[in-house]
């Protein structure tokens, strides 16, 4: 037998409707090596993963796993084949302990097992005393910390004592001594011959721990080696830096108003145990772009969901000095701070153009036709296809017609949420020239959130680097790359 | 305790059981003090229970909502009668034959609705529900339409066997399904249930075991349905097959609490119960005990059973 316990992936693609989400993807992982698969939002690297496992069916490509053909197998079998994943997200069983959700992972999948069998239970003993589980081993999940959780879910993937390990953003999540801990036990796997898979965001995450980067973006590969190597990569520091990006930005102090338009501060959320915001202050002036950078997982969405009074928060968010608090988000909305959405929740079922008569809803009728004119001339894609069903547009059109339909409100204040999730370059710059237009001709006053630098600089005045629920950088976009930048790679 | 008992002394040592053994005990005391028409009615909610008890393990465990436990009932029920009035074989026969319908019926309508995902599964059990009615009425000939179907042989005229096998019946499903249900087959149909993508990924195929269970859940539905006919003494739409019927099958494990398997049973001993209780109310009483069936659900979600052992465990 071939000593080598490893996964090999050739000329993986798939693509959902009319978008590629996967483009003849291909590398392998050795037996006793970590390979961390990086990309953007939107680059495919978690479709990789899903197809890999069987999740998903590749529409072309080779998955072995120890030389034997797995793609297009149910998941199932490709898990008893030897592949363990850890999810990010899980609904464990809440109703049983930690012990019988190890079990769980080691059941044979057999319909005629009706009695448990005591020697399971002692090997789920020793895998939870392996993963530092024996403390808990008696709770329930919901009682565990979010730490804890996460230990759970490396439990039940290795259960099986699987030969390849996928692990979806592994650190997400995590203080810095618990990261420490993950990674020592995700290195013990690699030690035993286990080929691991780490995906994750950005190489920086993960540089401390992988053998090798395999780096993605809109669904191809575009660049491999050592950490080091892939962080110098001229390609890998354009799509995460933006290289040379040539900056517009406007002095704050060119902004006439004394107060700002909007002023969050020390805002703070939770979701249960997991802190998704701690003490974030910001301002943004009347007539300012303003970008919050950061990668996925970092805050953002959970900014902007506070700003338009979706989520309870602690802390002050404030509209030209008066408080937001209490308001409820149809208020916010109605009184000017409009937020496109990072999943665009358009009404895929309607056209075009009425999708644009919704948002221009409690406007008269004259002003309505007048908006809707100025931005099919903003947006001439859309014009030629009013009649088209919104469910039907390319992703770069429907992001478009998202903050088109925002802008039929006549906003005071634009939020856009992740406005490039997903889009291929072209579309970015046309995009891209849509916002500078808009900025040109508008007094309007815009907060992009990003984690695609090349996007958000351009047309900011100021931004802020949102990094693990804290801002952890603020200034002119002209000194984000010297400043700010090593840390984003 | 020490935390080195295993499970399998945990199910055996689990207060549910024995409270479960009591309850069954005591119950099979009631015929020597009290009235036939109580033990009629009793009757009629035990078999309602394991309508409610294998529908909880469809819901509750493999997490998919079957909107039409009445098309399985109904199979079984009907199957059983027809096969007496056409043959009259051994009662024994029409009861397995009723019950195999069933199972038979469940996997045809299983395997297409268990490639559908979310609502759609429910849907379709609610249209094979609409199918069979439709199909009750329109093949007269054979079912007795909307008129019903009269059976020739009853298992026993006395109301105290009845009884008897109706509890006995409930308390036999009841444990094997309670025990399935804390198997490790019911462990693995709780996360295909909750998670089904991670459950694949961790070995199992999910499809293979919900499918199980809705072999399993019409077995015991078309079970009790068959063996209801050959107490009723007949079978009717509006007994077996109706809508309302499922629905009130629903309630009763909603009621009792979800996940729990017996309190299924005790959801439907209540239903039936309560709307006896409140007969003299007229229409009223329908009303009532949906509004009352309304606020333990909104209020507690986990039911009676749920309540009840939440408390304990609490404490």
């Amino acid at each position: 037998m071939i000593a080598a316990a490893h996964l090999e992936v050739k000329g993986l693609t798939k693509g959902f409707g009319g978008l590629v989400a996967v483009n003849d993807v291909g590398f392998t992982v050795k037996s006793g090596e970590i390979l961390g698969l990086i990309g953007p939002n939107g680059s495919g690297k978690s479709t990789v993963m899903k197809l890999i496992m069987g999740i998903e069916r590749p529409d072309a490509g080779s998955v072995r796993i120890e030389g034997v053909e797995v793609a297009g197998w149910p998941s199932h079998r490709i898990a008893r084949l030897g592949v363990g994943m850890v999810f990010q997200h899980s609904r464990p069983l809440h109703r049983q302990t930690v012990l019988e959700n190890i079990v769980l992972g080691l059941l044979p999948d057999r319909l005629m097992r009706l009695l448990p069998d005591p020697e399971i239970e002692a090997r789920a003993r020793a895998i939870a005393e392996r993963v530092g589980l024996s403390g808990v081993i008696d709770r329930r999940p919901a009682t565990l910390p979010f730490a804890d959780l996460r230990k759970m879910e490396l439990a039940k993937a290795i259960a099986r004592d699987p030969r390849v390990l996928l692990v979806d953003e592994p650190f997400a999540g995590l203080t810095a001594s618990e990261t420490m801990q993950f990674s020592e036990l995700i290195k013990a796997f690699r030690d035993d011959g286990c080929a691991v898979l780490l995906v994750d965001h950005n190489v920086k995450s993960v540089a401390a721990l992988v053998d090798r980067v395999f780096a993605m973006y809109v669904g191809e590969c575009i660049a491999e080696g050592t950490a080091a190597e892939v962080m110098r990569d001229e390609t890998v520091r354009r799509v995460y830096l933006g290289g040379s990006i040539e900056t517009a930005a406007r002095p704050e102090s060119s902004f006439g108003d004394r107060m700002p338009f909007l002023q969050v501060e020390n805002v703070s959320v939770h979701y249960g145990k997991a802190q998704a915001l701690e003490n974030v202050s910001l301002h943004v002036h009347q007539g300012e772009f303003v970008s919050v950078v950061g990668l996925n997982g970092a805050g953002k969405t959970t900014l902007f969901n506070a700003i338009s009074g979706m989520l309870p928060y602690s802390g002050d968010i404030r509209r030209q000095g008066r408080p937001l608090r209490g308001l409820t988000p149809a208020a916010i909305a109605r009184g000017g701070i409009v937020q496109c959405p990072e999943s665009r929740e358009l009404f895929g079922d309607m056209t075009v153009r009425e999708n644009l008569d919704l948002g221009g809803q409690h406007a008269t009728a004259e002003e309505s036709r007048e908006r809707m004119a100025w931005l099919f001339e903003l947006f001439p894609v859309l014009k030629a296809r009013q009649n088209q069903t919104a469910g039907t547009l390319s992703g770069g059109e429907q992001q478009m017609l998202t903050i088109a339909r925002a802008l039929m409100m006549r906003p005071d204040l634009l939020i856009l949420d992740e406005p490039t999730l997903g889009l291929a370059p072209v579309i970015l710059e046309q995009l891209s020239k849509a916002l500078e237009r808009l900025r040109q001709t508008t007094t309007i006053t815009v907060l992009l959130g990003e984690q695609n630098v090349t996007f958000a600089l351009p047309h900011a005045d100021r931004v802020y680097v949102l990094e693990h629920a804290r801002i952890v950088w603020a200034g002119d976009p002209s000194r984000f790359a010297a400043e700010a930048g090593t840390g984003y790679l | 305790m020490t935390p080195t008992r295993s499970l399998a002394s945990r199910i055996l040592l689990s207060r549910t059981v024995w409270i479960g053994l009591s309850v069954v005990l005591l119950a099979s005391t009631l015929p020597l003090y009290v009235s036939g028409y109580i033990l009629g009615l009793l009757t009629m909610a035990y078999y309602f229970g394991v309508f409610s008890m294998a529908w909880d393990l469809l819901f509750g465990f493999a997490g998919e909502v079957n909107f039409g436990p009445s098309f399985l009932i109904g199979l079984g029920a009907y199957t059983a009668g027809i096969l007496d009035n056409l043959y009259q074989p051994s009662i024994w026969l029409c009861l397995f034959g009723g019950a195999f319908a069933s199972v038979a019926g469940g996997v045809v309508l299983a395997l297409p609705a268990l490639r559908v995902r979310g609502p759609y599964f429910g849907l379709t059990t609610l249209v094979a529900v609409l199918i069979l009615q439709n199909f009750v009425i329109v093949a007269a000939g054979l079912t007795g339409g909307e008129i019903g179907l009269t059976v020739p042989d009853v298992i026993s005229v006395d109301a105290g066997v009845n009884y008897w096998i109706a509890l006995g019946f409930m308390a036999a499903s009841g444990a094997v399904l309670y025990a399935l249900s804390r198997s490790p087959v019911g462990l693995i149909l709780q996360a295909s249930g909750q998670d089904a993508v991670q459950a694949g990924a961790l070995g199992f195929n999910v499809t293979k075991h919900k499918l199980a269970a809705f072999v399993i859940s019409a077995f015991f539905s078309g079970l009790a349905g068959a063996l209801l006919v050959f107490y009723l003494g007949a079978a009717s739409v509006g007994t077996f097959v109706d809508v309302t019927v499922g629905v009130q099958v629903i309630i009763a494990a909603v009621l009792g609490g979800r996940r729990t398997i017996l309190g299924a049973a005790l959801g439907a001993v209540f239903l039936i119960a309560a709307g006896e209780a409140l007969r003299p109310l007229g229409d009223l009483s329908t009303f009532i005990v949906s509004a009352m069936a309304l606020v333990v659900v909104l209020l507690f979600p986990s039911g009676l059973l749920g309540l009840l052992t939440r408390a304990r465990e609490t404490t």
